[in-house]
């Protein structure tokens, strides 16, 4: 078992999941509400990476983040050194890799709030901020958490992106999957099956959770019906 | 409710032409009456107009202009580029559905609109309206533990533990029935009174216009078709309805 993959693939994903669920609650609830005429193309660019090679996306992160470019120079200036075959640079390229995981779950959940409920939320308080915290976020918890759930397996088991932004530096960007590449390349199927019986576990586990909570979420849409209804219970 | 007494400037000054869908909304009118109710048949502009009121909707297309004052305070003027938000209006909303924040209790869900309230003020603001509509032991359920009524009645207790200047009433008590209707009614036009806060009420119940002496707005395909006392304005109406009970 390769213990500091494992470390460095649990630290990369904790990081990644962070930075993804900060973008992903303003972006969602732009993508859930905004009106602009945008909005297509911001939804075509979040959900790209789910359709293009994540060896594809790779490429053009190494070229981008590499000496050759400006923005490479600029962020190498920046970092004090080239994010290609660094840890910073895989992190960059996980957010962008696992950004649909994220984005989607939460707005949808954005878009499961009633109308009514909401702008029963913008007629007492004059703080979108409040609105956010105490009204929304509360009410798409579950999609919360699957954002969350979803985002840091999806890091956890990413290969292609990584492999092509970072290599396999141990210690630095060498992470479990990368690990399993190389213990097979080296005929170490031992070693490779308890790395891949690791990954399978996290795996198994994230998605245990998602639907054990599943329940939690029925529950919830049904709370929010009966806000709306008039009806008796 | 009693006649009332007239304030020496309109409550609410309206003129506004604005298109919602299919529908050319063009209102103008002063509302100076303490309790107004909005007639007219489905489509005819009634909730596109409370909503534009309330800040819900904003007139942004080319064609659109509009006014709107509350008590000699500007919420909208499109030409002069004004806009108010919908929570510094001092506007209370209360719909047909109650939209209820459901993962707070009944207390919680009152309280969301106090801003800049301490904590004691605030406690005993949701206790005067907790006893308004004498909903004291739901002050700890949640909406999806309560009935239609007792929701409804919790929406109003949130309209207006902030204070409105203005409560806006989209059939709140559609479905519910008839006696508890009139005790809501009853405390509610009570409070208003003594705080001299008008209301704007959309309904379907002529018979409750006759009732509450309120003035009468009614509306059709976007513009108002009459405006005045219950009893003039719906003459033909009451006229229309004493046949019916003589036959």
């Amino acid at each position: 078992m390769d213990w500091q993959a494992l470390l460095l693939t649990l630290r990369l994903a904790a990081l990644t999941t962070l930075i993804l669920i900060l973008c992903a609650v303003p972006l969602g609830y732009w993508l859930a509400y905004g009106r602009s005429r945008l909005k297509p193309l911001a939804e075509a660019l979040v959900a790209l990476p789910l359709v293009v090679p994540p060896t594809v996306l790779g490429f053009y992160l190494l070229v981008l983040l590499g000496p050759r470019t400006a923005t490479g120079r600029a962020l190498a200036s920046l970092f004090g050194h080239p994010l290609a075959f660094s840890f910073a640079g895989l992190v960059v390229g996980s957010v962008l890799y696992s950004l649909p995981f994220a984005v989607q779950p939460i707005a949808a959940g954005f878009e499961s709030v009633s109308t009514e409920v909401r702008e029963a939320a913008i007629l007492l308080s004059p703080r979108p901020s409040a609105i956010l915290t105490r009204v929304l976020l509360p009410l798409i918890k579950p999609s919360l958490l699957t954002a969350v759930v979803l985002s840091f397996t999806h890091t956890v088991g990413e290969f292609g992106v990584v492999l092509m932004i970072g290599g396999s530096i141990p210690g630095i960007t060498r992470t479990l999957s990368i690990s399993i590449y190389d213990q097979v390349q080296n005929f170490e199927y031992g070693q490779a099956n308890r790395t891949s019986l690791a990954l399978l576990s996290i795996s198994f586990l994230a998605l245990l959770i998602i639907y054990l909570r599943r329940g939690m979420a029925r529950s919830n849409a049904a709370a929010v019906s009966a806000g709306l209804s008039g009806d008796a219970q | 409710m009693t006649e009332s007494i007239r304030p020496a400037e309109p409550y609410i000054q309206i003129a506004m032409e604005h298109r919602v869908g299919n529908l050319l909304l063009s209102v103008c009118c002063e509302l100076n009456a303490p309790w107004t109710i909005l007639f007219g048949p489905s489509g005819a502009g009634k909730t596109s107009l409370l909503r534009l009121l309330g800040g819900l909707s904003k007139p942004l297309h080319a064609g659109s202009r509009g006014r709107v004052t509350l008590r000699g305070r500007t919420l909208m003027d499109l030409a002069e580029g004004v806009w108010i938000q919908p929570a510094e209006r001092r506007i209370g909303f209360v719909t047909q559905r109650p939209a209820l924040f459901p993962h707070m209790d009944a207390a919680a869900n009152i309280a969301f609109g106090l801003h800049g309230v301490s904590g004691g003020a605030r406690r005993q603001r949701v206790a005067e309206m907790l006893n308004l509509f004498a909903i004291e032991p739901l002050a700890g359920r949640r909406p999806g533990a309560l009935s239609g009524g007792e929701k409804q009645r919790v929406a109003l207790a949130r309209a207006l533990a902030p204070g409105p200047q203005l409560l806006l009433l989209d059939e709140p008590f559609t479905g519910l029935d008839a006696a508890l209707k009139e005790s809501i009614l009853e405390n509610l036009t009570r409070w208003l009174g003594e705080r001299n806060v008008p209301a704007l009420y959309v309904s379907h119940d002529v018979a409750e216009a006759f009732q509450t002496g309120a003035d009468v707005l009614v509306m059709r395909e976007g513009r108002i078709e009459a405006h005045g006392a219950a009893r003039v304005v719906l003459a033909a109406e009451r006229e229309r309805l004493l046949h019916h009970l003589k036959d």
